[in-house]
C-alpha cells in the first residue's frame, strides 16, 4: 500500500470524485492555482478549470450558503473554509440552512453537501487560527460531522461524505495535513457514522479523534512497553452521530475509560461521551471517566503559552494513571 | 408605459384579492386558537410578488422571505396546502415542521420561504450557479426586505453573483421598514438600488404598488439576467399597510403616513385601472368573488385535514 500524506490523501479524494461526478464542484478561498491554504486543492484547477473550482472572495457565510443552493438542485459542493475558526462566520448557513432543509421542508429537498474545515493548533498561530470547535457543530440536528485521524480515513472519509445525500462536515486537522500513512489504491470509502478500535486492550479504553488518535495510541504503547498495560483505543471518527455501539462495548470490557479531544473541555464531544458511557454503561464502569481537553481558555500564540493550553501526552498519561488507580 | 390586455390584468388582480384574502383569513383564524406562533402578513404588498412572479418562467427558482405568503401564492402553490402548512397538518407542504417562515415546493420550483432575514440571498445565487452550470436557461430569483439588504448575505452575495455572471435577479422588496426600524435610520445610502453600482451590476427601481409597473419592469429584468449579462438588483418600492407581525401596535410611523399609503392600495388601483379601460365591473367583482371563494373553499379543505404527530416530528432528520 502506498504511503502518502494526509493533504494528498484529501486531494486525491477530491480529484477522484470530481472525475467520477460531473455534480461534484469546489468552493472556497484560494483553492484554484494556489491550491489552498494547506495545498488540498493543488493541481485541481489546472485539471478542472474555472467551471468545476469556484474560487471565491472571502464571504465564507454567503458561499456556503451559495453551497446550500446549488445542493437543493442537485449539485454536489465541497466547500473549503480555510480555517475552523472561520466556520464562525459561517454558521448561520450550516445551522439553519444545511443542517435543517431536508427536515422542515418536509423532506422534498436534499442538501448533499461537504463542509471541510481544517481544525487544531498548528504551533503558534495564535486565538484565531487554532480553534477546535467541534462542540458547535455537535450540538446542531442535522449535520454529519467527521474527524479523520489518519490519511486513509481522510480520504475515504471525504469520499463517502461527497456521496452522502446530506450536509457533512469534514474537521481535517493541520498538524496531521504533514503525515503520511497508508492509503489503499483503487475506488474505495469508509463508512461515515462508524467508530474504529485503533488498538485492541482490556484494562482501560481511551476514545479519542482527530488529532489525539496518533498521540493516544503512542501513550497506550507506552504503557504496555513500559508496564504491561493494554489500553483499548476507539478512534471515534464520526462525532455527529457518534458509534455508541462500538464506545459502549469497549468501554463494557474495560471498565475504565478516558476521553481526549484537542478542543476545549466544556461542553464538547468528550463532555457528551461521558455523559452517554456514565447514562449507559454505569454498571462496567470500574472508576470515573476522565476527559482530557484543552484548557477553557483562548489559544495563545506564543508556543509554550500554547502549550499551556492544550492536551499534552502526558496530560493524557495523568488521567489513565487517575482511571487505572481508582 | 406599456399596458397588459384587460384579461392578464384581471388575472393578476385576481391573484392579488386571492392573496389579501389569504391573510385577511388568518387572522380570523389566529383569534379562534387555530394557528400557532406568528405571521407576517404582506397586506398592501401583494403587487410585488404578482408582479414578479408573473414575469418569470414557471420554471425559474424563487428564494422567498419571512413575508412570503403572497410569493408563495403569485407562483401558484395550493392555498389549501399552504394553510394547511400553517395550521399544522397533513396536507401542508412540508407537513407542519417548516409553517409559514419555512415553506417550501420543490415541484413548483419553490425553494422556500426563509425565516433567517437575508438568508435566502445566498442560497438564490446558489441555484443560480446550478442553473448556469447545468446551462438549464433557468434563472432564479430572491424577494427580501430593505432590512435583508443591510446584512452581510447582501454584499458578500451581490458581489459574487456579479464576479460570477449569476443568472440571479436580487428583488428587494422595500416596504420602508424592518419592523420599526425606518429606512431613514438604517439605509446609508436612502434607498437599496444605487448599490448596485458597487457591484457593477444594474440597479432599477419601479413602483411596487402597480402591478403593471412591476411586471413590465421585472420582465426587462429578467430577460436579461437570462440572457446571460449577469445579476440584477431590482428595487420595488411598496408598503405594508399591516403591521410588522401579528401583534405590532404601529407605534413608529402615524395613521395619517398609513391612510395616505392606503389610497396607493395596489388591488384598488388595478380594480380602478380595469374599469377605466372599459372591463364591466361585473367582471371585475366576480374576479374578486372568485378569490375569496378559493380561499373559503381552501379553509374547509384544510381545516379537515389530518394533523401530524410524533412521526413527522421524529423522522426525517437525515435523507
Ligand atoms: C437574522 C435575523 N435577524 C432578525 C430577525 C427578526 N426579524 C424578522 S423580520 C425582521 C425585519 C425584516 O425587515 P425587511 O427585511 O425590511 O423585511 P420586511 O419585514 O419589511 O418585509 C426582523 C428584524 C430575523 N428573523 N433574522
Ligand atoms: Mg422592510
Amino acid at each position: 500500500m502506498p504511503e502518502i500524506y494526509y493533504s494528498k490523501a484529501v486531494n486525491e479524494a477530491l480529484d477522484e470524485e470530481l472525475a467520477r461526478d460531473p455534480n461534484v464542484i469546489l468552493i472556497g478561498e484560494d483553492i484554484g492555482l494556489y491550491g489552498g491554504a494547506f495545498g488540498a486543492t493543488k493541481g485541481l484547477f489546472e485539471k478542472y478549470g474555472a467551471e468545476r473550482l469556484w474560487e471565491t472572495p472571502i464571504s465564507e457565510n454567503s458561499f456556503t450558503g451559495i453551497g446550500v443552493g446549488a445542493a437543493m438542485l442537485g449539485l454536489r459542493p465541497v466547500v473549503e473554509i480555510m480555517f475552523m475558526d472561520f466556520v464562525a462566520l459561517a454558521l448561520d448557513q450550516i445551522m439553519n440552512s444545511a443542517g435543517k432543509l431536508h427536515y422542515m421542508y418536509g423532506g422534498q429537498v436534499n442538501v448533499p453537501m461537504v463542509i471541510r474545515t481544517p481544525g487544531g493548533a498548528k504551533g503558534g498561530y495564535g486565538p484565531s487560527h487554532s480553534q477546535t470547535l467541534t462542540n458547535l457543530l455537535v450540538g446542531v440536528p442535522g449535520i454529519k460531522v467527521v474527524a479523520p485521524s489518519s490519511p486513509a480515513q481522510a480520504k475515504g472519509l471525504l469520499k463517502s461524505a461527497i456521496r452522502d445525500e446530506n450536509p457533512v462536515v469534514v474537521v481535517e486537522n493541520k498538524r496531521l495535513y504533514p503525515k503520511k500513512g497508508e492509503v489503499p489504491s483503487g475506488d474505495w470509502t469508509l463508512p461515515l457514522g462508524k467508530a474504529v478500535v485503533a488498538r485492541e486492550g482490556d484494562s482501560l479504553t481511551i476514545a479519542a479523534y482527530s488529532s489525539m488518535t496518533p498521540v493516544c495510541l503512542a501513550v497506550a504503547e507506552a504503557f504496555a512497553k513500559n508496564a504491561g498495560i493494554e489500553i483499548e483505543v476507539v478512534d471515534l471518527v464520526s462525532l455527529q452521530p457518534l458509534d455508541t455501539e462500538t464506545l459502549f462495548a469497549s468501554v463494557r470490557k474495560t471498565g475504565r475509560l478516558v476521553v481526549a479531544e484537542e478542543a476545549c473541555l466544556t461542553g464538547g464531544v468528550a463532555a457528551e461521551v461521558a455523559a452517554l458511557v456514565a447514562e449507559h454503561c454505569m454498571d462496567s464502569l470500574e472508576a470515573p471517566i476522565a476527559r482530557v481537553g484543552a484548557k477553557d481558555m483562548p489559544i495563545p500564540s506564543a508556543l509554550q503559552l500554547e502549550q499551556a493550553v492544550l492536551v499534552q501526552p502526558q496530560d493524557v498519561v495523568a488521567a489513565v494513571k487517575r482511571v487505572l488507580e481508582y | 408605459m406599456n399596458q397588459l390586455d384587460n384579461t392578464t390584468l384581471l388575472g393578476m388582480l385576481q391573484r392579488m384579492v386571492l392573496i389579501r384574502a389569504f391573510e385577511e383569513n388568518l387572522m380570523g383564524l389566529f383569534d379562534k386558537g387555530l394557528l400557532g406562533g406568528t405571521s407576517h402578513y404582506c397586506i398592501g404588498q401583494e403587487a410585488t410578488a404578482v408582479g414578479v412572479i408573473d414575469a418569470a418562467s414557471p420554471k425559474d427558482w424563487l428564494v422567498s422571505n419571512h413575508r412570503g405568503h403572497g410569493h408563495l401564492l403569485a407562483r401558484g402553490l395550493d392555498p389549501a396546502r399552504v394553510l394547511g402548512e400553517l395550521m399544522g397538518r397533513l396536507n401542508g407542504y412540508c407537513l407542519g415542521r417548516g409553517g409559514s417562515q419555512h415553506l417550501c415546493a420543490m415541484d413548483l420550483h419553490f425553494l422556500g420561504t426563509n425565516g433567517v432575514t437575508g438568508g435566502g440571498i445566498p442560497i438564490a445565487a446558489g441555484a443560480a450557479l446550478a442553473c448556469k452550470y447545468k446551462k438549464t436557461g433557468e434563472i432564479s430569483i430572491v424577494f427580501f426586505g430593505d432590512g435583508a439588504s443591510n446584512q452581510g448575505t447582501f454584499h458578500e452575495t451581490l458581489n459574487m453573483a456579479s464576479n460570477w455572471k449569476l443568472p440571479v435577479l436580487f428583488v428587494c422588496e422595500n416596504n420602508l421598514y424592518a419592523m420599526s426600524t425606518p429606512t431613514s435610520h438604517a439605509v446609508a445610502s436612502g434607498t437599496i438600488a444605487p448599490r448596485a453600482a458597487a457591484y457593477n451590476m444594474r440597479g432599477t427601481v419601479a413602483d411596487g404598488l402597480d402591478v403593471e409597473a412591476v411586471y413590465f419592469t421585472a420582465k426587462e429584468c429578467i430577460d436579461r439576467v437570462r440572457a446571460g449579462n449577469g445579476p440584477e438588483l431590482l428595487e420595488l418600492m411598496t408598503y405594508r399597510q399591516c403591521g410588522h407581525s401579528k401583534h405590532d401596535a404601529r407605534v413608529y410611523r402615524t395613521r395619517e403616513e398609513e391612510a395616505d399609503m392606503a389610497k396607493r392600495d395596489p388591488i384598488l388601483t388595478a380594480a380602478t385601472r380595469l374599469a377605466e379601460r372599459g372591463v364591466p365591473q361585473t367582471d371585475i367583482d366576480a374576479a374578486q368573488q372568485a378569490a375569496h371563494d378559493e380561499i373559503a373553499h381552501a379553509t374547509e379543505v384544510a381545516l379537515a385535514a389530518p394533523k401530524g404527530g410524533e412521526t413527522e416530528a421524529l423522522s426525517d432528520l437525515f435523507a
